[in-house]
């Protein structure tokens, strides 16, 4: 008897006994763990603040200034991950002089977990990218990049699944279509598959076979297109698949003072979070799980 | 086997959302600034800002591209530089010639002061990172260019193109490298990537032929010009005029 099936028939036999008034869970200890999201986007090389004279973003932003905040939101709660959706590159010199170097090295020295690829991350090319990946002690996902005839396969994997006291974290990566967006030349043979069926493929890999507690998707499809919207974004990727608890958004530069609550296919209520761009925010979403709860009998509560 | 299964399902505990708290955490000056990541920084930042700043030329005026009604020093400036630094590289691939040059008024993003000119300027002037593409044009397409500049009434940058308007904005003459235009000849004109690619609505670009990608940067051919000059002293011409009687 293979685990996955054992489990799919305690659950049930665990739900019969709930109709009873008896649940299974119910004799257990009751108890809760928390676990914190961090998420950046669209840093676009903004290492250092703006400047007092900036017209729009004065003494704002700064990684030195995201290393403390950082260094406090794991003091309070170790269980936390770091992970940003892309477009690391481009934007000031730093990313002219040295490539990203500098980028990949702070975001290490930040401890960041998990990053997805954004469109600007190909603008020294795809060997530029790769050149840099040594720089960085965090890994890359993408699940809907295909880039097996690329200097990139095998380092860039679909999906990433942490543990943290004892929860199980799934994280895959979507990226938006290169295609007139990026020069074929700088993308190479990298293949863009389209991400809906994808983000339904991956949800359902690491909710029902990897079993993972929390699935999030770490996108850099942009936000939503109003004026398009049948473009693929984070809002139609949380309608339309299921599964999903959390998607971090990049691309639009979409400031959200607060996550956006969305129903996917099923009716659940799933989260959409972007904090527009240049390190001027950090994304923060706690997830408190419990054990000895009842699954179906309340819903979870969202405070935004 | 069965015994194993239940104790790891005992193990894996079933965990369930209770509650989700989100919100945003502005970076702002009221964080203390990591000391170890700043220090980290500092060579970084000293030694572009020290490459950025040093000057490798000077500019005898303050140029603004609002300066000039058809043509602009500015951008007469970054035209021509295109041709000089381009042409060269455009030659030794193609053994052909560029025979004009367009830019956009838009793209000028910044204006260059009167003094020192850093490598900076450039990046001011220049931020984004368009190279130089360089399309074969013929006929219809040279005709719709020129109803294109025609009709915009804008400073768009040229070089080596002339173009003069009557009075009502039709077109007077036109020349390109001083000569009347053949319309059955193919003209290579330079322009950037973004432009070839339909930004500001150039569709007349767009070439079925070969177009010869230079894979030289706007703002790098601005700063090698800059090394080559000693003295920035662009002027108004009458490359774009219109006759107002």
């Amino acid at each position: 008897m293979n685990r996955r099936k054992f489990i799919q028939q305690t659950s049930a036999a665990s739900a019969l006994i709930g109709l009873g008034g008896l649940t299974l869970s119910s004799s257990s200890v009751k108890s809760t763990k928390r676990i914190t999201i961090l998420h950046t986007n669209d840093v676009h090389s903004h290492i250092d603040p703006f400047g007092p004279n900036d017209g729009r973003n004065a003494n704002k932003g700064g990684v030195a200034r995201r290393a403390s905040l950082i260094e406090a939101v794991r003091k309070e709660n170790p269980n936390t991950l770091l992970l940003d959706a892309g477009d690391i590159f481009q934007g000031t010199p730093y990313f002219n002089y040295y490539g990203g170097e500098l980028e990949f090295k702070l975001m290490s020295m930040l401890k960041y977990d998990l990053a997805t690829i954004g469109n600007h991350d190909f603008d020294n090319g795809i060997e530029g990218l790769y050149s840099q990946l040594p720089n960085a002690n965090f890994d890359f996902v993408s699940a809907n990049y295909d880039f097996k005839n690329t200097v990139l396969d095998t380092h860039v994997k679909p999906y990433k699944i942490f543990l943290k006291d004892g929860i199980k974290i799934g994280v895959f990566g979507l990226g938006i279509e290169l295609e007139g967006l990026v020069g074929k030349k700088l993308y190479k043979e990298t293949v863009y598959n389209h991400p809906i069926e994808i983000a339904q493929d991956m949800s359902r890999i690491l909710k029902e076979e990897q079993q993972c507690d929390l699935v999030i998707c770490l996108s850099h499809l942009g936000y939503y297109y109003k004026n398009n919207p049948e473009i693929v974004s984070d809002l139609l990727i949380a309608r339309q698949t299921k599964d999903i608890d959390l998607i971090i958004g990049g691309h639009t530069h979409t400031f959200l003072p607060k996550p956006t609550v969305e129903k996917n296919s099923i009716g659940k209520n799933v989260l959409v979070n972007q904090v527009g761009c240049y390190g001027l925010y950090v994304g923060q979403v706690d997830f408190y799980l419990e054990t000895g709860k009842e699954k179906q009998a309340e819903g979870t509560t969202i405070i935004v | 086997m069965f015994v194993m299964a239940v104790f790891i399902t005992a193990c894996k505990q079933d965990y369930s959302l209770d509650k989700i708290i989100g919100k945003r955490n502005a970076i702002t000056d009221s964080l203390k600034t990591n000391a170890k990541i700043e220090a980290y920084i500092k060579p970084y930042r000293e030694s572009v800002n020290k490459d950025l700043d040093s000057v490798i030329a000077f500019a005898a005026d303050t140029y603004s591209k609002n300066d000039g009604e058809l043509n602009t020093a500015i951008g007469n400036f970054m035209a021509d530089a295109v041709f000089e630094m381009c042409n060269p590289v455009f030659e030794k691939r193609t053994k052909q010639t560029i025979d004009m040059v367009l830019l956009n008024h838009g793209g000028i993003r910044s204006i260059i002061s009167k003094g020192d000119i850093t490598s900076r300027t450039a990046y001011e002037v220049m931020p984004f990172d368009n190279s130089v593409v360089v399309t074969p044009m013929k006929g219809q397409q040279i005709k719709d260019m020129l109803s294109f500049l025609a009709s915009k009434k804008r400073a768009h940058p040229i070089s080596k193109l002339k173009l003069t308007l009557s009075q009502d904005y039709s077109i007077k003459e036109a020349l390109i490298n001083g000569s009347e235009i053949d319309y059955e000849k193919i003209y290579h004109v330079a322009t950037n990537d973004y432009l070839y690619n339909g930004g500001s609505r150039m569709h007349f670009l767009k070439s079925k032929d070969t177009v010869y990608d230079l894979d030289y940067k706007i703002r790098n051919l601005l700063i090698d010009y800059f090394k080559k000059i000693d003295t920035l002293q662009p002027s108004i011409d009458d490359r774009f005029t219109h006759q107002k009687d």
